[in-house]
């Protein structure tokens, strides 16, 4: 026992032990259980074990399902970019035009509280806004650009995408804020001093030292896009399908078996996405 | 600086701006209309101004059981922050050192954060019916929330350490200090502001958690579950003054953990001791 306790490492592993413990049993032994059942069978009202590849085959053999993974991608995808470019675009002006590291944490700080309050009452608080009788086109009706309320504001695509935005930008701006912070600025200078224009250097420079921040958070952004029920759900007044709502349909029906098939498809192609992108970046170095 | 600022600051100003007021504004709109007269309905204009909406929300019959879910939420976030800084203090030191396993450990926190919140929820919900125990929050809830806030506190952890400087605890080695007293003397002052986050963190994602703990929490509902549920039903200002209260609330928990992490530093420089510089 007390070598055992010598040994290097065993100190190191006590202390992770109980977040391996917690994590075991409510998230390795839970995705275990999810492929275990996706294999089984179901009935009206209830599921027994088996190992059958009938919901696998009912998955891939129908186009409605094709189709809404076409979808989780495009959203993904258009959240993708739309938050890429505002984060960046405010890392960029926090870094290198707030000149006071009180002002810089300040105004950081400023981004970052509303992801510390509900997300379900940041996505009700667009109903006001985007509704048929919201802000929006009562102010474009009020300035003449249309005579008709636009229907496509709430419950659409546009609406949550909106939501995905607003929701999630700042698991964009939070990594490549950190990674620009730590940008050595006698480069800059340096790339000046060299002539390089403004242009240049933030292609040359700035953008490549600020990669890892921008995979980091493309990373919590498309898993959390990709993974989301909830504000698909909400913000397209149900009307609109993605994989999540699917499994999620499924557990409304009591449909374990095929709301597990859909799941570890859907894990699957999360970490599929997610592995192809690390190549890009090494996440310990980053911390 | 020489005072003139670009062009482009201005402009790259403005954006920001706006981005403030995209984050901001819609919080502050239904923040107004809560507000509302009675016989005002979810968008403007404001029929008269009362505190109608706010009474509505303590009359328990209108739209049933809010406190009871507060409650529950309150004390599920107050227990997931205890338990997220204690495991994230011993994992953090864990990683000091590298250890046999260290990186699959590492790989199964990331993959925490990035396996669909749902299936989290759903394999939970599953093993549980099949062990035939009853989901409840704080229990299974508990353990569902666990997994999204754990690799939270554990990055933060991991970021401090990483630039901890160790001159300080071999000082104290040096001079006799046990192990136990190096941490309780040494360590824990000096990263005891970034604990302020990691509890932050723990608390405010646990009490605004809605996916993990859908399947998980049996049949006495959170706080988020309940206004979900609102929101397929009510469909008047009372889900706006609801959403204000608790957002005033979580603001409060804000300013009340950035206040003691400002309170620490304060003292800290004033009592002169450089410790924790270069840690930002």
């Amino acid at each position: 026992m007390e070598r055992l306790f010598r040994r290097p490492g065993a100190q190191s592993w006590m202390l992770v032990s109980p977040i391996m413990l917690i994590l075991v049993f409510f998230l390795l032994m839970p995705i275990g259980m999810i492929t275990a059942v996706s294999f089984w069978g179901s009935t009206e009202f209830s599921i027994y074990p088996a190992f059958q590849f009938d919901n696998y085959e009912y998955l891939f053999g129908s186009q409605v399902v094709w189709n809404v993974f076409l979808k989780t991608f495009t959203f993904a995808l258009i959240t993708w970019a739309i938050t890429l470019s505002i984060g960046f675009t405010v890392a960029y002006f926090l870094t290198f035009h707030v000149h006071t590291l009180t002002w810089q944490i300040t105004l950081f700080l400023l981004c970052t509280i509303p992801f510390w309050t509900s997300n379900i009452i940041r996505m009700i608080s667009w109903v006001p806004f985007l509704g048929r009788n919201g802000i929006a086109n009562q102010s474009l009706i009020g300035m003449g650009l249309i005579d008709e309320p636009l229907e496509w504001l709430l419950f659409s695509n546009f609406a949550v995408i909106l939501a995905f935005v607003h929701l999630y930008t700042l698991f964009m701006v939070v990594p490549i804020f950190n990674t620009m912070m730590r940008i050595d600025k006698s480069l800059i200078e340096a790339a000046r001093d060299g002539g390089a224009s403004g242009f240049q250097i933030l292609t040359n420079v700035i953008i490549p030292l600020t990669k890892p921040g921008i995979m980091i958070g493309s990373i919590f952004v498309v898993a959390l896009v990709m993974g989301d029920f909830i504000t698909v759900r909400f913000m397209s007044g149900s009307q609109i399908a993605n994989v999540g709502r699917l499994i999620s349909n499924d557990i409304g029906l009591l449909q374990y078996p095929s709301a597990a098939a859909t799941a570890v498809v859907l894990l699957c192609t999360v970490l599929i996405t997610i592995a192809i992108m690390l190549r890009f970046v090494d996440i310990r170095k980053e911390l | 600086m020489d005072g003139k600022r670009p062009l482009s600051f201005y402009i790259l100003g403005a954006f920001f701006v706006l981005f403030l007021i995209f984050l901001y504004g819609p919080t502050f709109t239904i923040g107004i209309l809560s507000f509302q007269g009675p016989g005002g309905g979810l968008t403007f204009p404001m029929r008269g101004v009362s505190l109608h909406w706010f009474d509505e929300l303590f009359q328990t019959q209108a739209v049933g059981d809010i406190w009871g879910s507060f409650r529950r939420s309150l004390a599920l976030g107050l227990m997931v922050m205890v338990t997220t800084v204690v495991l994230s203090i011993m994992g953090g030191l864990a990683y000091r050192k590298r250890f046999a396993g260290s990186n699959i450990v590492f790989y199964i926190i990331m993959a925490s954060l990035v396996i669909p919140s749902i299936l989290v929820s759903l394999g939970i919900g599953l093993i549980f019916s099949q062990l035939g125990w009853d989901v409840h929050w704080s229990t299974s809830g508990f353990g569902a929330q666990l997994t999204w806030t754990l690799p939270f506190g554990l990055l933060i952890m991991f970021a401090v350490f990483n630039r901890f400087n160790p001159a300080y605890e071999e000082a104290a080695r040096d001079q006799g200090a046990s192990s136990w007293q190096v941490f309780q003397h040494i360590v824990l002052p000096l990263i005891a502001p970034s604990l302020i986050g990691v509890a932050l963190f723990g608390f405010t994602l646990s009490y605004d958690e809605f996916a993990r703990t859908l399947l998980t929490s049996g049949s006495y509902n959170t706080l988020p579950l309940e206004i979900f549920g609102m929101t397929t039903n009510v469909t008047s200002p009372v889900l706006y003054a609801l959403g204000t209260l608790t957002t005033l609330f979580s603001l409060t928990i804000i300013g009340v953990f950035l206040c003691i992490a400002l309170f620490i530093q304060r003292r800290r420089v004033k009592q002169g001791s450089d410790a924790g510089k270069g840690m930002v």
